[in-house]
């Protein structure tokens, strides 16, 4: 079965439903903090490299209020927004970043290998897919009704393992949650040239459920998915994808897309967005995360090494 | 009791035992119960924790990897170690580097089987022995099926350390027995190695893993009748990391039916050159299967394939000149 929620592309997208300021805020520090982490990378105060999720915020922040402090959640590389929406963490991720007291896991994992309690990301593509089958595997025998979260991108489906995973998720009736952000590009490659098909189709050719989505509105986008997850919960394996969009480059100074496709991208930004439907409330409130994140900033960079 | 039963009955006590534990592989189910028959009757008695796979090594190693980091465990069954490359990845990049990779230590209970080796003519991908290819993987632990250590020690052993192990299965010792070596020589056990030998000062000491002790055993006996040379051979249960204990001896050498070329062989003299070089009157000789894939037709495997006679004749140039 596939859904397609989708406003007409031709059209202007639909007006946005107002957020709650939880919401927003939760948002808007994510933001912060993608923004934050390439000031400081500018500044040579980064080691390695990082890849922001800016643009696709509000994938994991949409998503919150569905997911349950039992199921799991598993991350990708592009996975900052994925923990701060789960945890609010903001210390802990960037002193994991830079390496400083208070990291997450030390310091040892950096940007894409973070572990938390019932979250954890790696950095290798697809490779979460079969691990979370193991995770709902377990879930679906000592804990019914807690799933297993994976978020993948479009480039990920270029990897045999999300489809060994997806056949056993099938076959073994797994709560498995697929969440695609589709941000149309893999580093510098586009869909076009990476993916024959589409991922409804990949979805459909293995009897599961898939759900496809344009809208950045967290209540459009809840009100699509709740149901269906419950489903997920049942053991009936669901796909959700995502047409977003990325922002910023992979990962720093390799954005190789014309100006007109970037723009495009923030065009579609929910930031612009929500600061067009609410200026008052979003100023403040960005104000404040902003604020924020540069106070976590001074002070993480402040300490000593982890 | 044959070997591939003794580790059948090992799998029942490691599920009978922990009410977490899985086994996932392909055709494991009964009546089958897998290609080498070592899981039978598995699935009818824990018919909700064996479970039949695709032809997926890749799904399968990160399914157990995924039941680890719940909290359970997992046995997989690779059918031929030779597939364990598409397993690659979830082995060395997941499930071995979750042990340490997020900053504490997250235990992962899971072992992974590979049958190894040739001598039954099924060619060459289906014929080697991968060690090697997994020896240096931090917090990978590799161990190797002999007949002289009873399995479900070893299964407790595995789990015990909490990070993912490999067991390398000899194909050839399925149907071999159990513990059996024939006189003059003796076995004693020194905890995970068993030392096989006539005297604690020997001429030479072999060490080899579990699937050509009984090759290097018929060597030791006609070096012994011919050569008058006294061996002692150590069989240690755990290949990876390396720790061995050797008895006083001029001259050792390391056995493994490996393919030439970063060998197991070479990380044992390593270690064994940091302990003993003083002792030494040479440098460890490897003794291993020649660079090659290896053929299907018999006549060309046997020429690939280390044997007694190689064993035999590396030993006596070794120490007779």
């Amino acid at each position: 079965m596939t859904v397609t929620a989708t406003s007409a592309r031709e059209h202007a997208p639909p007006p946005l439903e107002e957020p709650a300021d939880e919401d927003l805020s939760l948002l808007l520090s994510v933001r912060a903090f993608e923004l934050k982490l390439l000031e400081l990378f500018g500044q040579g105060m980064l080691n390695g490299t990082t890849h922001t999720c800016l643009g696709q915020e509000y994938v994991p922040v949409a998503l919150r209020p569905l997911l349950r402090p039992e199921d799991h959640v598993f991350s990708n590389h592009r996975g900052h927004g994925h923990y701060l929406a789960r945890f609010q963490d903001y210390e802990g991720l960037l002193a994991e970043i830079m390496g400083r007291r208070g990291a997450v896991c030390g310091g040892v994992g950096g940007s894409q290998h973070i572990r938390r309690d019932r979250f954890l990301s790696t950095g290798v593509q697809g490779e979460s897919l079969p691990v979370a089958c193991g995770v709902a595997l377990h879930l679906r025998r000592a804990e019914p009704g807690a799933l297993a979260c994976v978020h993948i991108g479009d480039g990920t489906f270029g990897e045999g393992g999300v489809y060994e995973a997806l056949n056993l998720a099938a076959l073994w009736r797994l709560p498995l949650l697929v969440v695609v952000e589709n941000n149309g590009i893999a580093q510098t490659t586009p869909v076009s040239a990476s993916m024959a098909g589409t991922v409804a189709g990949r979805a459909a050719a293995f009897g599961i459920d898939h759900v496809h989505t344009d809208s950045v509105d967290l209540g459009v986008i809840r009100r699509l998915l709740a149901p269906r997850i419950e489903r997920v919960r049942e053991g009936r394996p669901l796909v959700v994808e995502f047409a977003t969009h990325r922002l910023g480059p992979h990962s720093k100074g390799d954005d190789t897309r014309p100006a007109e496709v970037i723009e495009r991208a923030r065009a579609a930004d929910w930031y612009g967005r929500y600061a067009a439907l609410c200026p008052e409330r979003f100023a403040r409130l960005d104000a404040r995360a902003r604020a924020h994140i540069d106070e976590v900033a001074r002070d993480v960079a402040g300490r000593e090494p982890s | 009791m044959r070997v591939s039963e003794n580790l059948n009955a090992a799998l029942h006590t490691v599920l009978e035992r922990d009410p977490g534990m899985h086994l996932l592989g392909e055709d494991v189910l009964d009546p089958y119960g897998g290609a080498f028959g070592v899981t039978r009757g598995l699935s009818t008695r824990f018919p909700d924790r064996v479970l039949t796979t695709p032809i997926s090594e890749n799904a399968m190693t990160g399914v157990a990897a995924g039941l680890a980091l719940a909290g359970d465990g997992a046995v997989v069954e690779i059918m031929f170690g030779d597939f364990v490359t598409l397993a690659f990845d979830q082995l060395v990049n997941f499930a071995a580097k979750s042990v340490s990779m997020y900053g504490s230590r997250v235990p992962m209970r899971m072992v992974v089987r590979c049958p190894v080796g040739g001598g039954r003519g099924y060619g060459p991908t289906h014929s080697q022995s991968p060690q090697k290819h997994l020896v240096g993987v931090p917090h990978l632990a590799l161990y190797e099926v002999s007949p002289f250590r009873d399995n479900a020690e070893v299964f407790a052993e595995m789990l015990a350390r909490e990070e993912p192990c490999v067991l390398f299965e000899d194909k050839v010792l399925y149907t071999r027995p159990m513990g059996e070596v024939e006189p003059p020589f003796t076995l004693r056990q020194d905890g995970p190695v068993a030392r096989i030998g006539l005297t604690d000062e020997p001429d030479c000491v072999i060490v080899a893993g579990g699937g050509v002790a009984h090759r290097v055993l018929e060597a030791m006996r006609g070096l012994l009748l011919e050569e008058e040379i006294v061996c002692t051979l150590l069989v240690p249960s755990r290949l990876y990391p390396v720790e061995l204990d050797l008895p006083p001896a001029r001259h050792v050498f390391v056995v493994e039916e490996g393919t030439a070329g970063g060998t197991w062989g070479a990380e044992v003299a390593r270690v064994v050159h940091e302990r003993h070089w003083q002792d030494l009157a040479r440098p460890v000789t490897l003794i291993h299967s020649a660079d090659s894939v290896i053929p299907t037709a018999p006549h060309l495997e046997r020429e690939v394939l280390v044997g007694a006679s190689a064993v035999h004749r590396v030993i006596r140039e070794t120490l007779r000149g």
